[in-house]
């Protein structure tokens, strides 16, 4: 990154707020000033990670939070269909841990619905498998995908153990043909490319929360830096005992339950 | 000598001409599938590689069984081989160029295909596969079209077939578990997730390649004056006797570790498969007939007596092309998928479309198989007259 002096020094100093009492003089090398930065709430997470506290979760955040999801990515919708995609949707408990089986699980956990979406996994298959980098790790943690480069074999929908990923089957853009695209902000995408979760990651760069965590009214969704110990998610998950999904394939999943 | 065929009987032509129309058809609905994306087959979230990949799998096994000829030719001087290791040759060159198709097929923006080149990404077994099948086509057709030219001129090869003869010994084998590799690395996927994929795979193509070259070398008896020999073929059906009895073998291990752990995620996906899974079995009958077909090929081809004899030679050839091929272009794929690794049914049925552009493919691959044997032929031809 080149700065000149002017640029520079007004960054210095904004971030010379947030380090209390680092002098101007500390914050001027190069590697300080990326840490002075990376302090802001939201801008720079190491390891970006949710906890969803099914505990507080009530029936209509289900709704609020799914449509807050699709509409804010332009996720057509083709529910129903074979060619459906999803970000985030709902399953019951025996589907989102089939390897947790237990018929004598308490009813409330039983009947109620998990939240599922892309695990951000810390060694994510999708990223191993696919032949061009079009699914990366971004430096935040966060399991992305280059939507131009992605040729669409589908290998990384083979990968995921927890289904996350959607592939468009059809033109998503005919389906906004007749319609307002919701976002204009965010890019719809072509036929033919493979589509998930992407943590926010155009929200968080504004500083804003992902679109799930907002909409959930009842609080239970957290969002935080798994890597900073004094995060929110860091301090929840010290406090309750949590659950993630498959864990024993070793894919170190950064979404985390409690029940 | 490509001339050689540009000439050739009615039988020929009427014959190659059903095949483009065979192929007409296909490049029709892949002119659809290219306009409406890939919603026009029967794939979708939950199956989301179907038949093109199930073919590609199989057809990736009868490429590599020309190694079943090269290597006793080459390495033991089976000398009866000599005569039809170009058959064995040309019929890899046909059957991957055959993968390769159903991979374009498959892929969501063929446009992009090149991104596996422009980003090189050794990570990916894709890569690979994509590197060891391109080598295998044209080391292939290298030494296929060399040793032909050669033969014809009546001279020896030239010397730098040699090496590149022996190379694609392993080379062969690579290709099948590179291939297995694709499917066994995948964590949440249970009915792949075992180490002798790739054995079961490499057994059941050493099974159906060389019963596609029986049926291959009877017919060219039939319809050319070029006589494979009696010799070669039986010792063909030695190799898909003993090759046929691993794969069911390899089978039944494959089962005893499901079963008798009886751990859910691997044992669904043969459930589903065999007797079906809530209330969903499509592939039941398939499975079934597959299994039946595999023992009948074994009781067929099992004594030397009963193999001496070309029409039960024949019809154990069949039987066994027939049963690997459910196991592999029908079951592995759909199977693997289903139940989804949240353990919903979701059937995969494929679609008329589909269909014909499964078959359009295999028309492309026998054509290009009818020309290159058509060019063999005539050389062999030629020699004998």
């Amino acid at each position: 990154m080149s700065l000149n002096r002017r640029d520079f020094l007004k960054i210095a100093g904004i971030t010379a707020l947030g380090v209390g009492a680092a002098s101007a003089f500390e914050v001027l090398s190069g590697k300080q000033l990326e840490a002075a930065l990376k302090a802001a709430p939201l801008t720079a997470g190491k390891r970006w990670a949710m906890v969803v506290d099914t505990r507080k979760l009530r029936e209509e955040d289900y709704h609020d939070v799914i449509t807050a999801c699709h509409t804010s990515h332009n996720v057509p919708d083709f529910s129903g269909t074979k060619d459906e995609i999803k970000w985030i949707w709902a399953e019951p408990f025996e589907n989102a841990f089939p390897d947790s089986p237990n018929e004598y699980v308490k009813p409330e956990v039983k009947d109620k619905p998990f939240l599922v979406f892309c695990n951000q996994c810390g060694d994510a298959p999708c990223v191993r498998v696919c032949p061009t980098k079009a699914t990366f790790k971004g430096e935040d943690g966060i399991t992305m995908m280059d939507m131009h480069r992605c040729i669409g074999c589908r290998y990384c929908m083979a990968a995921c153990p927890y289904g996350a990923r959607s592939f468009n089957f059809r033109d998503p853009r005919t389906y906004f043909a007749d319609k307002e695209v919701p976002n204009r902000e965010f890019p719809t995408r072509t036929r033919g490319v493979v589509e998930k979760c992407n943590f926010c990651t155009e929200r968080l760069a504004k500083g804003l929360y992902p679109a799930c965590v907002e909409a959930c009214k009842s609080n239970a969704l957290i969002f935080g830096d798994l890597d900073d110990p004094n995060s929110e998610v860091r301090r929840i998950l010290r406090a309750n005992f949590s659950i993630r999904r498959k864990p024993q394939l070793g894919t170190d999943p950064s979404i985390f339950y409690i029940v | 000598m490509l001339e050689r065929a540009l000439v050739g009987p009615k039988k020929y032509w009427t014959g190659l001409i059903g095949l483009l129309v065979l192929i007409g058809i296909g490049a029709g609905c892949y002119f659809l599938q290219y306009q409406k994306g890939l919603t026009i087959t029967g794939m979708g979230r939950d199956v989301s590689w179907g038949f093109y990949i199930a073919q590609f799998t199989f057809l990736v096994g009868v490429a590599a069984s020309a190694v079943m000829l090269v290597l006793p030719y080459y390495l033991h001087h089976y000398k009866a081989f000599g005569k039809i290791t170009i058959l064995g040759e040309f019929l890899a060159v046909a059957a991957v160029s055959m993968c390769l198709m159903f991979i374009l097929a498959d892929l969501g923006r063929p446009m992009r295909m090149l991104n596996v080149l422009l980003y090189p990404t050794p990570g990916s077994v894709l890569f690979w596969d994509m590197t060891v099948l391109n080598g295998y086509l044209f080391l292939n057709i290298i030494i296929g079209w060399v040793i032909l030219a050669a033969e014809r001129k009546g001279v020896a090869p030239p010397a730098f077939v040699k090496p590149l003869i022996y190379i694609s010994i392993p080379w062969a084998v690579s290709i099948h578990t590179v291939t297995a590799f694709l499917y066994c690395g995948l964590p949440g996927r249970g009915y792949w997730l075992t180490a002798i994929l790739a054995a079961r795979f490499l057994s059941s193509a050493f099974a159906a390649g060389p019963s596609l070259l029986i049926i291959l070398c009877l017919l060219v008896r039939k319809w050319s004056k070029f006589d494979p020999g009696k010799e070669p073929i039986q010792a063909l059906g030695t190799i898909v006797t003993y090759a046929i009895i691993m794969n069911v073998f390899f089978f039944f291990l494959e089962v005893f570790t499901v079963f008798y752990s009886r751990i859910p995620e691997h044992m669904l996906h043969f459930k589903y498969l065999f007797v079906g899974l809530h209330g969903h079995g499509i592939y039941v009958p398939w499975m079934w007939a597959a299994i039946i077909l595999c023992f009948v090929a074994i009781a067929l081809l099992l004594t030397r007596k009963a193999r001496a004899n070309e029409k039960i030679l024949l019809a154990g050839a069949i039987c066994v092309f027939l049963g690997t091929w459910i196991d592999k272009g029908m079951g592995m794929i759909a199977g693997g998928f289903t139940p989804s690794p949240l353990e919903h049914v979701t059937e995969y049925v494929p679609s008329a479309p589909e269909l014909f552009i499964t078959l359009g493919v295999w028309a492309t691959g026998f054509l290009v198989l009818t020309i290159l044997y058509k060019v063999a032929i005539s050389v062999k031809e030629e020699l004998a007259s």
